[in-house]
């Protein structure tokens, strides 16, 4: 579904990724961690074309976003939807306003029938009471899940997620892993989540990838990468408390 | 390197690292005029779009914004600065017992210069800095590359809107300036100078030509357009949070400053020379 392949991009001259190959398969939940400014965020960026890779090639499915310009890069985005680490809702405008905001601009949509997507979007991340009021009124985990409501709402394949569950208290932090959870079980969406938050990681990922110093150094499934010896790997997994020989199982029960 | 041939190599480099620095400076500025002026052209593409209910909607609410709420500062500023051309000019005219004349230089100098240039700095130093920091903190917030991500196109959601309106807006601004400025001369006049304020009236009108108003205008037009091109850029370019937002708001109100003052030398030079 996304092919990354031999990516390389400096910025401020300091080399950011090098060179990074990496394929996500279609409805999975591929994880980014790493430490800060490891080049997470970047590669996530690539993947919209906010950022243009200085060699190398993204592919989603057979479209080539790193090439696109134009209409044909607006189609491309038209798959994605992304969730941004502080939401990045409009502050102007209502959660409801927020939310239809793609549809109305976008789409040729009724204002009844995109009333009733933006309900169904709102209801799903139990948000539509809140349809009326200004995101400066909202708490942080409540304006992450109307940013939500608005990356799903036009239905994309792939959703992105920044920081989903950074700046979140730990139970609203898991209830946006089960929200991440769900959308892979019930739409089969295939999502890229980067993350600081390893607990978060390896209950929703199906895979998680490592990236130190603009390199990869793992990306293998969840229960693999616990016990993987790589050093950085190890370091940033007890930094976390969760060690190769603790005891850990992957499934949601165990966080929310 | 041995220690005095240190510091001369030092000396003389420094020609070359001020022009060196000298030379990124008009390299980067050339970058932003470039890339302004695109974002500029994009925006006026899609001006085509306006008819749209939402667009126009949101026309309606920068027209609101850039005309309605700066009324009162102008209204102040207006007032004063057509009592301020009377009484200067006024006390001078007195000398030569001609101060039945200063209806001529204030409404000539009004329409002509002051009214745009006055009206272009309240404008730039209001809505243009409003509008730099407002885009200056969506793009740090990251707004902006929500839009992108979404296909909406920044170009034509936020900045044709707001270029529209002051396009619009700052000649139609300059006409109330210009009334403002001239009543408040011949309040003056009448109270200060002696100057009667059907007789102040009566030589205004009589020697103010419309070629004055039309170039006043033209040269509204364009200082909405320059106003509009500089915050929107600043704005939409900002990085680095709170101190990218402050920095892109000061950078507006400065450029914007310049321009009106370069390019409506410019006009002036280009219509009445």
């Amino acid at each position: 579904m996304i092919t990354f392949d031999k990516v390389s991009k400096q910025l401020g001259g300091k080399t950011v990724l090098n060179e990074i190959s990496f394929e996500v398969p279609k409805g999975e939940t591929f994880v980014i961690v790493g430490l800060s400014g490891a080049g997470k965020s970047v590669t996530l960026k690539h993947l919209v074309q906010l950022l243009v890779p200085d060699s190398g090639t993204i592919r989603i499915g057979d479209d080539i976003i790193s090439e696109a310009r134009g209409k044909e890069l607006e189609r491309i985005r038209r798959r994605f939807g992304v969730l941004f680490q502080g939401a990045a809702l409009l502050q102007w405008l209502t959660v409801f306003e927020n939310v239809a905001l793609p549809l109305r601009e976008l789409t040729k949509m009724s204002e009844k029938e995109i009333e009733k997507t933006v309900r169904e979007k709102l209801r799903l991340l139990n948000m539509e009471e809140s349809m009326n009021v200004f995101p400066a009124d909202l708490s942080g985990g409540m304006q992450k899940r109307v940013g939500l409501a608005r990356a799903i709402v036009m239905d994309p394949e792939i959703i992105l997620y920044d920081e989903p569950t950074s700046g979140l208290d730990p139970v609203t932090s898991r209830l946006i892993d089960q929200l991440i959870e769900n959308l892979r079980k019930e739409l089969g969406i295939t999502s890229v989540v980067v993350t600081h938050d390893l607990h978060s990681a390896l209950a929703i990922g199906t895979r998680i990838m490592m990236i130190d110093g603009g390199t990869i150094v793992e990306n293998a499934a969840p229960q693999d990468f616990i016990k993987s010896t790589n050093e950085t790997v190890q370091r940033f997994l007890e930094s976390q408390y969760i060690t190769r020989r603790g005891a850990w199982e992957k499934g949601m029960e165990h966080h929310v | 390197m041995i220690a005095p041939f240190k510091e001369i190599y030092r000396y003389l480099d420094l020609p070359v690292r001020s022009f060196r620095r000298l030379g990124r400076i008009i390299l980067l500025a050339c970058h932003d005029m470039g890339n302004a002026l695109i974002m500029l052209f994009s925006a006026t593409l899609y001006i085509r779009t306006i008819w749209t209910p939402r667009t126009r909607s949101r026309v309606a609410v920068q027209l609101y914004v850039t005309g309605i709420k700066s009324l009162g500062v102008i209204t102040v500023v207006a007032f004063f600065t057509g009592m301020i051309l009377a009484l200067q000019t006024g006390l001078e005219l007195r000398r030569y017992g001609q101060e039945v004349n200063i209806g001529t230089a204030v409404t000539v100098v009004m329409i002509r210069e002051m009214g745009p240039f006055m009206t272009g700095l309240i404008i730039a130093a209001s809505v243009g800095s409003a509008i730099a920091a407002q885009l200056g903190t969506m793009a740090v917030s990251e707004e902006i590359a929500a839009l992108e991500v979404m296909s909406i196109n920044p170009n034509r959601f936020l900045v044709m809107p707001r270029l529209v309106a002051l396009a619009v807006m700052m000649p139609i601004l300059t006409v109330y300036t210009n009334i403002l400025g001239i009543l408040g001369g011949g309040i003056v006049g009448s109270t200060q100078l002696g100057v009667a304020f059907q007789a102040y009236i009566d030589n205004a009108t009589r020697y103010a030509e419309n070629k004055d108003l039309y170039v006043g205008l033209f040269k509204a037009f364009v200082f909405g357009i320059i106003i509009a091109t500089v915050a929107c850029y600043q704005g939409l370019s900002t990085t680095e949070g709170a101190v990218g937002v402050g920095r892109a708001t000061r950078q507006t109100v400065i450029i914007s400053f310049l321009m009106i003052l370069i390019i409506g030398y410019m006009i002036t030079r280009l219509f009445y020379i």
